[in-house]
């Protein structure tokens, strides 16, 4: 019972950091409908700017873990909003017209592009990611050990996605950004300015992937060029899990998916693990194209 | 391109394959390696042309089904001890080659079922995970030696063998092109509702490119493995998938000659650039944005209708 226990608050932390990753992913599909193939890259990068200036700020702050974690992630943040946001004027709106292909094999070609140029610049050597969180465990029975980590983590996501809630519904410019992802065309006649719309999009999603990335690093403390590739593609399929474009369906497919790794890691064998969220994927194309809590969206001809 | 330049195509490389294999021993062994390599390149660029080019499916999967290939002839050639040059050795290893591409290709018709409900950017990513869980099977394998590889693979791979695949395939693509299948796989690529709309059967389509690409990516992988004689299941993950991809872009998506010269181009591309041969990677990924901002219809392509595919701006969405 007690390992049960173990796994769920392991998988819940997992799934808490998919969650986050996978609503950078929902928010992009909603405004432009394409995959952001390159967000699991912006997650990297996010994790290396952690590396490189938590011993920084620490120094600076005079070795206040907790005061150091909060502004390493917002550094992080900003760097990552940057990245996002220049990533989408540089390599995606030229295109915004054209074929969804073409902007899916771009995607992929930034993808690669910051995959290998990180691994020319940071080196493709694993490295240790500094501890932003007070060790120690809240829970430490005989079995059951519940760090301090995992609950900063399930936390702090979770404050950032009531955050992300107040943005979208209760703000001016989250009522332009549901207006855009709604219909283009009317929300600009509406006098919207698409392109600051979309540009706050991906500084949304990029912030929310470079906190992922420090949450993911304080758990699992290597990182290296290519990490962001896997858990990218796992949040992508989280977002598709929860039905694409839907916010809570993102934080909901996380959790699943987070939960279900976790149970096969420990329980059958961990080297089905990164098989096991494809196999769920292709398992929710088939059945439920529209995800968990998606709508059918007819095809205009 | 006419019915009579396609025997051409074939002729011309199994007369080049012919010569060019009389030669082989007099060949310095790493020029002779970069040539298989270009080999078995244009035979997976072309066998990916199907099914992203002219069918227009966008799949991420081609080293799965290179791998499904690689394993199944490795297995049938090392349980039956081939040594070689014996009239039995050839027999065996075309036999291996063509059972590993049927293996790929009966999971061809696996990935190309779910892809009939699926497109673009769905489609990429399901293939990509079809790839992955092959690569993650094969790796829970312990007969297939599991994540230490697969050993002992006799070295039966020749020029004549790899550039006979080659123009043998070279040679049904182009036929293929004009067949009506061809014209079928074109239709529905260029416009899916208006296809099905004048009673093309695109899921038959899909279905049969799928197959056909993954019976060549299945070749390759068998012309792969009997070349290198190790193999291991990290040699066929999804960066593999994506130079192969990279190799059909560049050469433009759809176009015959274009896919082959980028296949040439970006085998010898990194082994002349040796020095910086760390930068391999990320001029793969520069060259895929700047193609796709400037040229999408690839370097050497040159067909309107290529050009119209991907430069078409969405008239009703």
């Amino acid at each position: 019972m007690s390992e049960f226990l173990q796994q769920v608050v392991n998988g819940i932390s997992l799934g808490s950091v998919y969650a986050l990753i996978a609503l950078g992913y929902t928010m992009i599909y909603g405004i432009l409908r394409f995959i952001n193939f390159a967000h699991g890259d912006v997650f990297m990068i996010g994790a290396f700017v952690g590396y490189y200036t938590a011993p920084v700020i620490s120094r600076a702050l005079g070795g206040s873990v907790v005061l150091t974690g909060i502004v390493v992630l917002i550094i992080a943040m900003t760097v990552c909003s940057l990245l996002g946001v220049t990533i989408e004027k540089a390599a995606y709106r030229p295109l915004r017209s054209r074929p969804k292909l073409t902007v899916l094999i771009t995607a992929i070609g930034v993808s690669l592009f910051l995959e290998f140029g990180g691994q020319l610049i940071f080196g493709p050597d694993p490295k240790l990611f500094p501890s932003l969180i007070p060790s120690g465990a809240v829970v430490n029975s005989q079995n059951l050990i519940i760090n301090v980590n995992s609950i900063v983590v399930i936390v702090t996501a979770l404050l950032l996605m009531l955050l992300l809630r107040v943005i979208v519904y209760n703000t001016k410019i989250g009522t332009a950004m549901r207006a855009v992802s709604y219909d283009h065309r009317a929300a600009s006649l509406m006098g919207i300015n698409i392109d600051t719309v979309i540009s706050f999009t991906f500084v949304l999603g990029s912030s929310l992937a470079a906190a992922a990335a420090l949450l993911y690093g304080s758990v699992y403390p290597s990182i290296n060029p290519l990490m962001g590739i896997f858990p990218g593609l796992k949040a992508f399929i989280a977002a598709v899990l929860g039905g694409i474009g839907n916010l809570v369906g993102a934080a909901l497919g996380g959790l699943i998916i987070g939960l279900t790794e976790t149970f096969v890691t420990g329980y059958l064998s961990p080297t089905y693990r990164d098989a096991i969220s494809f196999a769920i994927l292709i398992l929710i194309l088939l059945f439920k194209p529209t995800g968990l809590l998606g709508h059918h969206e007819a095809e205009k001809v | 391109m006419k019915r009579h330049q396609s025997k051409l195509y074939l002729l011309a490389g199994l007369a080049a394959a012919a010569i060019i294999s009389a030669f082989e021993s007099s060949m310095s062994p790493y020029y002779y390696q970069v040539a298989i390599y270009i080999g078995i390149n244009i035979v997976l660029a072309l066998s990916l042309n199907i099914i992203n080019g002219f069918a227009g499916q966008f799949s991420l999967g081609h080293a799965g089904f290179m791998a499904l290939g690689a394993y199944t002839s490795a297995v049938i050639t090392t349980s039956l001890g081939i040594e070689g040059s014996d009239i039995t050795g050839i027999l065996v290893f075309a036999l291996a080659l063509v059972c590993g591409g049927c293996i790929a290709s009966l999971f061809g018709l696996l990935v190309g079922v779910p892809s009939l409900r699926l497109k673009g950017d769905y489609l990429a990513i399901t293939t990509l995970g079809f790839g992955e869980i092959i690569r993650v099977i094969i790796q829970n394998l312990d007969f297939l030696g599991a994540a230490r590889g697969f050993t002992g693979i006799p070295k039966l791979s020749n020029f004549l063998w790899v550039f006979g695949a080659a123009g043998i395939l070279a040679y049904t693509v182009a036929n293929l092109i004009n067949s009506t299948y061809g014209k079928g796989f074109i239709a529905v690529r260029d416009d899916e509702v208006a296809a099905a709309s004048i009673g093309i059967n695109t899921t038959r389509y899909k279905v049969i490119a799928f197959v056909t690409g993954a019976f060549f990516a299945g070749i390759a992988g068998g012309l792969y493995a009997h070349f290198i004689t190790y193999i291991n299941p990290s040699q066929f993950g999804f960066l593999k998938s994506f130079e192969i991809v990279v190799m059909v872009v560049v050469g433009g998506m759809g176009s015959f000659t274009g896919v082959i010269l980028s296949a040439i181009l970006l085998t010898i591309l990194p082994e002349a650039l040796r020095g910086i041969a760390q930068y391999r990677m990320v001029m793969y990924a520069l060259l895929l944005v700047i193609i796709m901002l400037s040229r999408p219809q690839g370097l050497f392509a040159r067909g309107l209708r290529v050009k119209r595919y991907l430069k078409q701006t969405p008239a009703a969405t």
